[in-house]
C-alpha cells in the first residue's frame, strides 16, 4: 500500500493486488471524489455557470432592444391604449393607419430625397480626398510626412462645435446660406464642409500600409506611374475599407442633425432628422402629442438603418472596430 | 527607402542611415546591404541602400499634390474656423452679417461665466447676469460627464467579459449589443420619452407616476437623460472591449483556473489590466463625446429644459448651438471654454496613464 502526496487535496491509491501485474489501477482523489465525479461535478457546475451567462446575457441583450420593441408596437397602437393605465406589451389593435397618416401628413419622401442626394456626394468627395491623403501618407516619401500626420491626427481632437460658428459663418460668405437660398445652395453647404474626414484617413492610410511594398517596387519596375498603381492596385485591394467608410458616411448624414438645421432655410431643404423632431405629432383640437404617430415616423426613420446594418454589417463593425486595434 | 540623415559630408562617400548606422559605398558585409551613389554630383542627396532608390526627393512634390484636395478643405474648413472662432470670442460687438466688430475685449468670456452683467445695475433694476452657462450647462455636463463614461464603461466590460464566455449565439448577441450604435440618436431619443412618458412603460413597471420628461425636475429628468446617454454609447464600447479581449492569451486564463483564482479576482487581476489599452482609448474617446453631448438632450426634450421656455437642461454644447445667430461672441467664448475643458481632461488623463505605466 503506497500513499504519495501530490498536493494538498490529492492522493495516488496504488491497489496492493495490481503492484505485481500490468494493468495498474490509478485513483486520483480529492477529499473523497474520485476522478469520474470531480469531472461530474465540474461539467455540472460547468453548465450551471453557462446557463447562468445565458440568462444574463439574454437578459441584458432585451433591455437593450426595448426601446426598439417599443417603438414598433406604439407605433402600431392608437392613442388611447398607449395612455392606458395598463401597459400592453402588444397592440390589441393593429393600427396600419398610423404609417398612412405619417407618410400623407409629412413630406418623408422630400427629406429622404435629400439626406441621399447629400450622402451620395458628401460621401463620393470624402472619398477621393481620403485616398489621395492615404496613398501620400502611406506610400509617398516626402519632408515632413510623420509630422504632418501628427497633426492631422492632433485635429480629431478639436471639438467639432468650435468650427461650426465659423464655418457657418464661411458658408454664408460663399452665398450658400441667404434669404433666396436656392435646393443646389442647401446642399452645398450640407456637402462640402464634410468633404474631409481624419478619421478615415487614418483608417485607410492604416490599410494602405498592411499592402506589401514589394507590389509597389514591382509596379515601378514596369513602368506604371504612381497614379495607376493607386487605382489599379491600392484601391481594390482596400475596397472593404472603402465600403466601411462608404457605409460609415452615409450613416453619418442620416444621423446629422445640427448643421443641417442650421444652414437650410426652408423647411423642405433639410435632412430627415430634421423633419423628424421639427413635425409636430400633437392632435389639432387637443394639442396632445400622438404617440403612434410620433413612433411610426420614428420607425420609417430607423429601419433604412437597420436594413443597410443586416447587409453590411461586417463592414460596419470592422470600420468601427478598427479605431480600438491601435488604442 | 529609409529618409536620409546626412551627417558625414566631408566624406564623399561616406553615408549615414537612422536604420542601418554609418555605410559607405559598395557592399557592406557587415549590414548585407549594398550601397551605390547615384548622382556623384549631388551625393548629398542621392544613394541606395540594398539597390532600392531611396525617392525622398522625388516624391516630394507629387505627395504635396495628393495632399492638397485635403489640406486645402481642411485650411478652410477646420483650421481657420478654428483661429476665426478663438477671435470671434475676444471681439466686441461682432455682427456675423457684416462681419464688423468694435474692438477687442475679454467681457464675452466674463459674461458666459456670468462674472459680468449683461445690463448693468440701474437705479430700479438689479443687474442682469448670464447664469445659464454657469448655473446649468457647466454642471449638467460635469455630470453627465462622470456619470455616464464610468458606468458606460463597467457595464460594456460586464457585457463583453460574458459575451466572450458564450460560444453558441455569440455572433447573434454581438449584433443585438451593436444594435444602437446604427439608429438616428434623435429618433431614439423621441422613443425614450415614449418609454418615460408619464403614462409610459417605465412608470408602469415601476408602479409609480412620476414625471420624467415633460415638466419634470431638472434632477428627475437627468435620470432617462443619463440611461439614453449610456445605452447609446454602450456598442461601441462591447465592439472595442469585445475585440481586445479576443486577443488576450488565453494562458493566463488557464493559470488563473489551476490556481483556482476566484472569477472576480481574474476579472480585475487579468482582465482588465490586459483591457487597459482599450479602456484608456475608450476613456478619452467617450469623455471628449460626453462633454459635447447635445442630440440627446434633443432627441428627448426638445428643449434645453423640462419645459418650453427653460434652460435646465443645458450642456455646454447646447448652450452654444442655442446663442450662435444671436450672440455669436458668447457662443464663440463657450466654445473656446468647452475646448479648454476638453484639452486639460484628455492630458489629465494621458498623463495618469503614463504614470500608471511606469
Amino acid at each position: 500500500m503506497a500513499e504519495q502526496v501530490l498536493n494538498k487535496k490529492s492522493y495516488i491509491d496504488f491497489t496492493e493486488t495490481n503492484l505485481q501485474g500490468q494493468d495498474i489501477n490509478l485513483v486520483i482523489k480529492e477529499g473523497n471524489a474520485t476522478v469520474e465525479t470531480l469531472r461530474k461535478r465540474e461539467k455540472v457546475s460547468s453548465t450551471f455557470w453557462t446557463i447562468i451567462i445565458y440568462i444574463a446575457i439574454t437578459a441584458l441583450a432585451l433591455i437593450m432592444i426595448l426601446p426598439f420593441y417599443w417603438m414598433i408596437i406604439t407605433s402600431l397602437k392608437n392613442n388611447d391604449e398607449i395612455m392606458a393605465t395598463t401597459q400592453t406589451f402588444f397592440p390589441t389593435v393593429v393600427m396600419w393607419s398610423n404609417y398612412v397618416y405619417v407618410f400623407q401628413a409629412f413630406n418623408f419622401l422630400t427629406y429622404m430625397t435629400n439626406t441621399i442626394v447629400v450622402a451620395i456626394f458628401s460621401t463620393l468627395g470624402t472619398l477621393i480626398t481620403t485616398i489621395f491623403a492615404a496613398f501620400a501618407f502611406a506610400r509617398l516619401q516626402f519632408k515632413g510626412r510623420e509630422q504632418v500626420f501628427g497633426i492631422f491626427l492632433m485635429t480629431m481632437m478639436i471639438p467639432g462645435e468650435m468650427m461650426v460658428i465659423s464655418n457657418y459663418i464661411t458658408v454664408a460668405s460663399f452665398g450658400w446660406v441667404s434669404e433666396n437660398q436656392t435646393l443646389l445652395d442647401a446642399y452645398l453647404s450640407m456637402i462640402v464642409p464634410f468633404w474631409v474626414s481624419v478619421y478615415y484617413i487614418y483608417l485607410l492610410r492604416q490599410n494602405f500600409n498592411q499592402i506589401p511594398n514589394e507590389l509597389y517596387l514591382a509596379a515601378k519596375v514596369d513602368g506604371k506611374s504612381d497614379w495607376s498603381y493607386l487605382w489599379k492596385v491600392m484601391v481594390p485591394l482596400a475596397a472593404p475599407t472603402l465600403i466601411s467608410i462608404t457605409i460609415l458616411k452615409f450613416m453619418g448624414t442620416w444621423n446629422s442633425y445640427v448643421w443641417p438645421n442650421l444652414v437650410t432655410q426652408k423647411s423642405e431643404y433639410r435632412l430627415i432628422s430634421n423633419g423628424l423632431r421639427g413635425a409636430s405629432f400633437s392632435d389639432p383640437d387637443s394639442g396632445i402629442t400622438q404617440f403612434g404617430y410620433q413612433m411610426a415616423a420614428t420607425v420609417v426613420v430607423t429601419v433604412p438603418l437597420f436594413l443597410l446594418f443586416i447587409f453590411f454589417r461586417k463592414y460596419i463593425m470592422r470600420g468601427v472596430g478598427r479605431a480600438g486595434i491601435k488604442g | 527607402m529609409s529618409s536620409v540623415n546626412l551627417e558625414n559630408s566631408t566624406l564623399s562617400n561616406r553615408f549615414y542611415d537612422p536604420k542601418l548606422g554609418e555605410l559607405e559605398e559598395g557592399y557592406n558585409a557587415e549590414k548585407d546591404v549594398i550601397v551605390n551613389v547615384v548622382s556623384r554630383k549631388n551625393i548629398k542627396r542621392k544613394y541606395t541602400v540594398g539597390g532600392v532608390l531611396d525617392q525622398e526627393q522625388r516624391n516630394n512634390w507629387k505627395a504635396w499634390l495628393y495632399l492638397s484636395p485635403v489640406l486645402i478643405l481642411m485650411s478652410v474648413f477646420l483650421i481657420y474656423p478654428l483661429i476665426n472662432t478663438i477671435a470671434i470670442a475676444f471681439m466686441q460687438n461682432y455682427d456675423y452679417i457684416t462681419g464688423t466688430a468694435t474692438g477687442i475685449t475679454f467681457d464675452n468670456f466674463l459674461i458666459v461665466l456670468g462674472l459680468k452683467e449683461i445690463v448693468p445695475a440701474t437705479d430700479t433694476m438689479p443687474a442682469v447676469f448670464e447664469t445659464n452657462f454657469v448655473n446649468f450647462a457647466i454642471p449638467n455636463t460635469i455630470i453627465i460627464v462622470f456619470v455616464t463614461v464610468p458606468l458606460s464603461i463597467t457595464i460594456a466590460l460586464l457585457i463583453s467579459v460574458l459575451l466572450n464566455k458564450i460560444r453558441w449565439l455569440q455572433k447573434v448577441y454581438q449584433t443585438i449589443f451593436f444594435l444602437p450604435y446604427v439608429t438616428n440618436t434623435i429618433a431614439v431619443g423621441m422613443v425614450f420619452s415614449v418609454l418615460f412618458d408619464d403614462h409610459g412603460l417605465i412608470n408602469f413597471i415601476l408602479g409609480t407616476d412620476t414625471v420624467w420628461i415633460y415638466g419634470a425636475d431638472r434632477w428627475t429628468a437627468m435620470v432617462p437623460l443619463v440611461l439614453y446617454i449610456v445605452w447609446g454609447s454602450l456598442p461601441f464600447k462591447i465592439l472595442i472591449l469585445l475585440s481586445g479581449l479576443q486577443n488576450v492569451d488565453k494562458q493566463y486564463y488557464q493559470a488563473a483556473k489551476i490556481d483556482a483564482a476566484p472569477g472576480w479576482k481574474v476579472l480585475l487581476r487579468i482582465t482588465v489590466p490586459s483591457l487597459w489599452p482599450q479602456i484608456l482609448y475608450l476613456m478619452v474617446t467617450s469623455f471628449i463625446g460626453a462633454f459635447k453631448e447635445y442630440t440627446a438632450v434633443k432627441g428627448l426634450f426638445n428643449n434645453p429644459g423640462t419645459t418650453k421656455n427653460s434652460y435646465e437642461l443645458y450642456t455646454m454644447v447646447y448652450y452654444i448651438y442655442d446663442n450662435l445667430n444671436t450672440q455669436t461672441s458668447r457662443a464663440a467664448a463657450a466654445a473656446v471654454i468647452l475646448f479648454v475643458f476638453i484639452l486639460v481632461f484628455t492630458f489629465l488623463q494621458l498623463g495618469l496613464n503614463k504614470r500608471r505605466s511606469r
